[in-house]
């Protein structure tokens, strides 16, 4: 059978099967839709939370990205994982016994404003459309790259498959896809690396081969990676940043910022008590960790296989002639991700440090009196999970398995956003300000509609992407850090906050952080609006844009208190309400008011 | 659970102490021993590099599971003791 088949066919099947628990999880009422009946397992919870949290980004490219600049991108693994303690500890308990539907209401009713459930609204959307983009476009690549077909067509079909699952079943149809695209990415994550990490290593966790010994080499793997790329100019995998203060801002907005957003909140309203609420943030870490964990192993492994493979003579030795290169760098080459030019037209592939500014240039002089023109292997970083079971000589059902894995993890991720858009419509907007009279039939129609809806506007903008689409990680996490994680905490653990100190809070929080990205990438993103140079050197006291989103909830938390102190304490019927989210009993199901 | 008893406010106090403690942790494994701290831990090698490296790249990420878990049990039991848990 050809790989093309085989990759149809595993694509195909899990489609089905999520078309098919779409049939099966129908949502009958509003709370069906947006909260799958309030009855789902904390260890299920978990698991769709997994799947809601790791995105194409997380499956595709963060171990690239791992691989690429190595210890410096651990504020990924930590950030995109050390949010869940927050969660568990400071939101996730009391939001559940609150027990309404949306993150919106519980601000509007908390602040008793419906202007700060305005706020809450518009940065909801905000951000999760800027995240929702880069799933649908993340979802039309891996379409084109495994499938063959072009890649808007790629992005029609994957909004098809989640309109069917999620109009028809709402936030039961998706928990329950949830589950089985979880099962469907951890698997093609792990089983690549297994062979890897065995291959190298001998050890068959991919995670405890990271730290063990190179079997090739008989040295620590990490040391050995260490060597071979500081001989070709780089600099050391292991080697620490530049700035301790920027990578503590950097982890810790990714921190408050998975911990304040939406998607990943309303998936902790499915469970039926608050205790569970607590289990499910445990377990869902326990799942994230699992793909978490096997990264950096990936990350470092798929290095030091890329650079044996282009030296494999070691790098004193002269690197390997154009023409005998393996099998699956001819199959990449074609897909444009990895690139090769002879600019010093000897036959073979130098791929080194050419960059003069970086550290090492001492090697520039080796590099040229060796005769090399700069480095002639341009290698995308996605490549080092897409290429994967190439290069660990697997056979073709994994490469299946990671073509359906990287569609699960960019599906069940948009699918959540389209769920935390469409409620927030339906439910804050609609029923909340518009027509507070609306039936439940009539709600949970407007809520479908509200899906549709997002689901067109999310695919129109994934074929189109605007500017700001790139800049997901400092949009959507800036701006769930510095205005709504703020808030929602102060809720919870202040009586005293009232609802022009939250207003203020966020507004001063979300116009701080705008601000400092727009001065750097542009205002509003349009090209060429830059007040600065997006450089290191310009950044003040050396933050950078991506990193000023937990300063933004520092002046969050600060303005809200000052103002609030400075203004009428908050009615005797919201300090009863704060009293009783703290005290678990009585939460009952998540209902409708 | 009524208003402002003393019992309630007990287990309030309870658990704002747990979550400081578990965030003390949360907060030295992470930007502690992953970063800040990570120099002075240089000479404690582990697999070829160092446990800040190590805590940075996976002991942070086990230790904030352990931490949930902890907080997710002890609060559990801390809901019964006071009689606040739900049926």
């Amino acid at each position: 059978m050809s790989q093309f088949a085989i990759n149809i066919m595993f694509v195909g099947g899990s489609f089905l099967i999520y078309i098919l628990i779409a049939v099966w999880a129908k949502a009958g009422s509003t709370k069906d839709f947006y909260v799958a009946g309030g009855g789902v397992h904390p260890i299920t919870n978990g698991m769709a939370i997994g799947a809601d949290w790791m995105s194409a980004a997380s499956f595709i490219s963060m171990a690239g990205i791992i691989a690429a600049s190595g210890y410096a991108s651990s504020a990924y693994l930590m950030g995109w994982t050390g949010g869940y303690v927050l969660l568990a500890m400071l939101l996730a308990p009391y939001l559940r016994k609150f027990g309404k539907f949306t993150v919106p209401e519980f601000i509007g009713d908390r602040f008793y404003s419906k202007q700060a459930r305005l706020v809450a609204v518009i940065c909801l959307i905000v951000a999760s459309l800027t995240y929702v983009i880069g799933q649908m476009a993340g979802a039309g690549v891996a379409f084109s790259r495994f499938l063959e077909v072009d890649s808007t067509m790629g992005l029609i079909i994957a909004a098809v498959v989640i309109f069917i699952y999620s109009v028809l079943g709402g936030m039961k149809g998706i928990t329950y896809t949830q589950v089985a695209q979880y099962c469907v990415l951890i698997l093609a994550y792990t089983i690549p690396a297994v062979f890897i990490s065995l291959q190298l290593t001998g050890n068959p966790i991919p995670a405890l081969g990271l730290f063990s010994t190179h079997l090739d080499s008989g040295m620590p793997i990490l040391d050995k990676l260490n060597q071979v790329i500081t001989d070709v100019g780089f600099s050391e995998y292991s080697a620490d940043v530049d700035s301790h203060l920027n990578m503590v801002l950097f982890t810790l907005t990714l921190m408050i910022g998975t911990a304040g957003l939406p998607h990943v909140i309303i998936r902790f309203f499915t469970v039926p008590k608050v205790a569970d609420a607590r289990w499910s943030a445990g377990w869902a870490l326990v799942f994230i960790a699992l793909l978490y964990l096997t990264a950096p192993a990936v990350a470092s492994m798929a290095r030091l296989n890329l650079m044996t493979t282009v030296y494999p003579d070691g790098t004193a030795a002269e690197p390997i002639r154009y023409e005998d290169r393996p099998q699956w760098v001819k199959e990449w080459e074609v897909t444009g991700l990895i690139k090769y030019v002879d600019k010093n037209e000897d036959g073979r592939i130098q791929m080194y440090n050419d960059a003069s500014d970086e550290p090492g240039t001492a090697f520039q002089a080796e590099a040229e009196a060796r005769g090399w023109k700069g480095n002639e292997l341009d290698v995308n970083r996605d490549i080092i999970v897409l290429a994967n079971p190439e290069i660990a000589n697997l056979p073709g059902w994994v490469i299946g398995l990671i073509a359906a894995g990287g569609l699960a993890a960019a599906l069940s991720t948009a699918a959540g956003l389209l769920l935390a858009i469409s409620s927030a419509i339906s439910h804050d907007l609609i029923k909340g300000s518009i027509n507070p009279g609306i039936t439940d039939r009539g709600e949970l129609l407007a809520a479908r509609i509200s899906m549709a809806v997002a689901i067109v506007v999310a695919t129109y903008l994934g074929a189109n992407p605007p500017g700001f689409a790139a800049q997901v990680v400092a949009l959507a996490f800036g701006i769930a850090a510095a205005s709504l994680f703020p808030a929602l905490m102060m809720g919870i653990f202040s009586k005293r906050i009232n609802n022009i100190g939250a207003i203020a809070g966020m507004l001063s929080g979300l116009v701080f952080t705008l601000s400092y990205i727009f001065v750097y990438k542009g205002w509003f993103f349009i090209p060429g609006t830059a007040n600065l140079a997006d450089t290191p050197a310009n950044w003040v006291l050396g933050i950078s844009p991506l990193s000023i989103g937990a300063i933004g909830a520092l002046v969050n938390f600060a303005v809200a208190f000052v103002v609030a102190n400075a203004t009428d304490e908050p009615p005797v019927e919201i300090q009863e309400l704060v009293e009783s989210v703290r005290y678990p009993r009585g939460a009952g199901q998540a209902q409708d008011h | 659970m009524s208003g402002h008893s003393y019992d309630a406010e007990k287990y309030w106090k309870a658990n704002l102490r747990l979550i400081f403690g578990s965030l003390i942790v949360w907060a030295l494994v992470s930007y502690g021993f992953g970063i800040v701290l990570r120099p002075m831990l240089s000479g404690i090698p582990i697999g070829g590099t160092d446990l800040g490296f190590w805590f940075a790249q996976q002991g942070s990420i086990l230790t904030f599971i352990a931490l949930i878990f902890h907080y997710a049990w002890r609060m559990n039991r801390l809901d019964k003791q006071f009689g606040v848990d739900e049926e």
